[in-house]
């Protein structure tokens, strides 16, 4: 699955479960697996 | 009242001061500083009762060592036989009917069980300011943070309300706190002390520790906490110090880092050697550790919040969720990564005795504030916090924080050894014999820096 797409899948379950505080805990998230898979990838 | 455990044991021991005159004592400070939040479960009559047996059977010639007698706080996220484990939570409390093992250890070896100390909320922050039995205030300035999570432990000892604490560090909790206040904080190698009993934030970080007025102490508690007799091997007279170069030290407040750069300097002068050391993939902990922690952390809770959601602080609660969307595939990068993190800690570690960094960039925070200013520019207070002390948790190698100083303002400074993977004992023989050195920072009672 690509980050964009766990974002999008994740935020919208956040919303369907009337948490819309986690969309920017969640946009942080996705920039870190980001960044963790990138350093994962350049093993 | 500030006295450390070797000093105020060797008087219990020889019958000049009585343990119940020592828990009195306490519990005057306890209920004179209440205003700091240090303790959410004060054990007044058990502790006196206690303290009474203890008494007679030194007494009688039944000492039973360098902790007989002495009145010992607990992070309330560990378990005491018919005290509530709050966990610093508005979450129904757990009702443990045995003590975790490290509290047996502790009872067995003759201490006192005070009562049991605040902290951030399910140990899931550094700053012991989201708990439902109120704000851990610092000790010299309460409207600042006293570090967390384990906040009412480092409290409760530098207000003279015990004589050691017991507390946990998943990314710090010991050794912020510690750093904050301006005492010792050790946290041992990774699975040396039983965590059965303890509430988990994160089953592969969690690590249990004393934290103390003196490295001594935290030997002597390590020891029984453990055991087994720490070896005391003794240590050269010249260590070779490792300073790990780039992300780790390239974001320091000032004046943290014109402390750590008088340490080195008068470690050198002393006749240690500092030499720079690169941990390859250290930019990366925060990533590796955040794809651990918070499913670990998830995992555990997803029960609770299922019934009790609404009873979370909002950002325990918020981060707990986001870990419910953390992708299998990650945890196991992640995990990957964290191996690789360890070999590389482990190869520094090759090339000197110990690696020297302060404990937290920053002194301690105000209660409250999401971002502090480090070095010129805002970082989130969390990710701040957390920066120097999380590698060691994902590597697992030993590592303790000494006071080092404070800044102009008062606050305290902390200096962070980390030790050889598995070794604690060695790790505390080295801060034993750096520890005058360490202490004697800028505007410590020492003074100066030579």
């Amino acid at each position: 699955m690509t980050v964009h797409d766990w974002l999008k899948s994740a935020i919208e379950d956040a919303e369907r479960r009337d948490l819309p505080a986690l969309k920017p805990l969640l946009e942080a998230i996705a920039k870190s697996t980001e960044a963790l898979r990138k350093a994962a990838d350049a093993r | 009242m500030n006295e450390t455990i070797s000093e105020i044991g060797a008087r219990i021991r020889a019958g000049d001061v009585s343990p119940v005159d020592l828990v009195q004592s306490c519990l005057t400070r306890i209920a004179d500083r209440s205003d700091l939040n240090a303790f959410i479960t004060v054990l007044e009559d058990s502790a006196l009762s206690e303290a009474e047996a203890a008494a007679a059977e030194i007494s009688r010639g039944q000492y039973r060592g360098p902790l007989h007698g002495i009145p010992i706080s607990i992070k309330d996220l560990v378990d005491v036989a018919g005290v509530p484990t709050t966990s610093g939570s508005a979450v129904p409390p757990l009702h443990p009917t045995r003590d975790a093992p490290v509290v047996q250890r502790l009872r067995e070896a003759g201490a006192i069980i005070i009562g049991k100390t605040n902290l951030h909320e399910f140990a899931f922050g550094t700053t012991s300011d989201e708990s439902a039995f109120g704000p851990v205030r610092h000790p010299f300035d309460p409207s600042r943070s006293a570090g967390g999570s384990s906040g009412g432990a480092a409290v409760a000892l530098v207000e003279g309300m015990c004589y050691g604490s017991v507390g946990t560090d998943t990314g710090g909790s010991i050794r912020i706190p510690a750093a904050a206040c301006g005492i010792v904080g050790l946290k041992p190698a990774f699975g040396e002390l039983p965590c059965e009993g303890v509430v988990p934030l994160s089953t592969t970080c969690d690590h249990v520790g004393p934290m103390t007025r003196s490295v001594e102490d935290a030997r002597l508690m390590f020891q029984v906490l453990r055991g087994t007799r720490v070896n005391d091997a003794p240590v050269p007279s010249s260590l070779t110090l490792g300073i790990p170069t780039g992300y780790l030290l390239e974001r320091l407040d000032p004046e943290i880092r014109s402390a750590f750069e008088r340490l080195q300097a008068a470690l050198t002068s002393r006749g240690h050697v500092i030499v720079d050391v690169t941990i390859g993939l250290a930019r990366s902990t925060p990533d590796v550790y955040l794809h651990i922690v918070l499913p670990e952390a998830a995992a555990y809770h997803a029960r609770i919040l299922a019934q009790h959601a609404d009873r979370y602080s909002p950002n325990v609660r918020n981060r707990l969720e986001t870990g419910r969307y953390m992708l299998a595939e990650d945890y196991v990068r992640a995990m990957q990564l964290r191996e690789r993190l360890t070999r590389d800690v482990s190869g520094t570690l090759a090339a000197c005795d110990a690696l020297l960094l302060p404990t937290l960039p920053i002194a301690a925070p105000r209660l409250g504030v999401q971002s502090v200013d480090v070095d010129g520019r805002p970082e989130p207070v969390r990710a701040a916090m957390l920066r120097l002390t999380q590698l060691f948790n994902l590597t697992g190698h030993p590592s303790i924080s000494l006071p080092a100083g404070v800044t102009t303002s008062g606050l305290p400074i902390g200096a962070q050894l980390v030790g050889p993977a598995g070794d604690t004992d060695r790790l505390l023989a080295i801060a034993a014999a750096l520890e005058p050195q360490i202490t004697a920072g800028p505007g410590s009672v020492g003074g100066g820096t030579g």
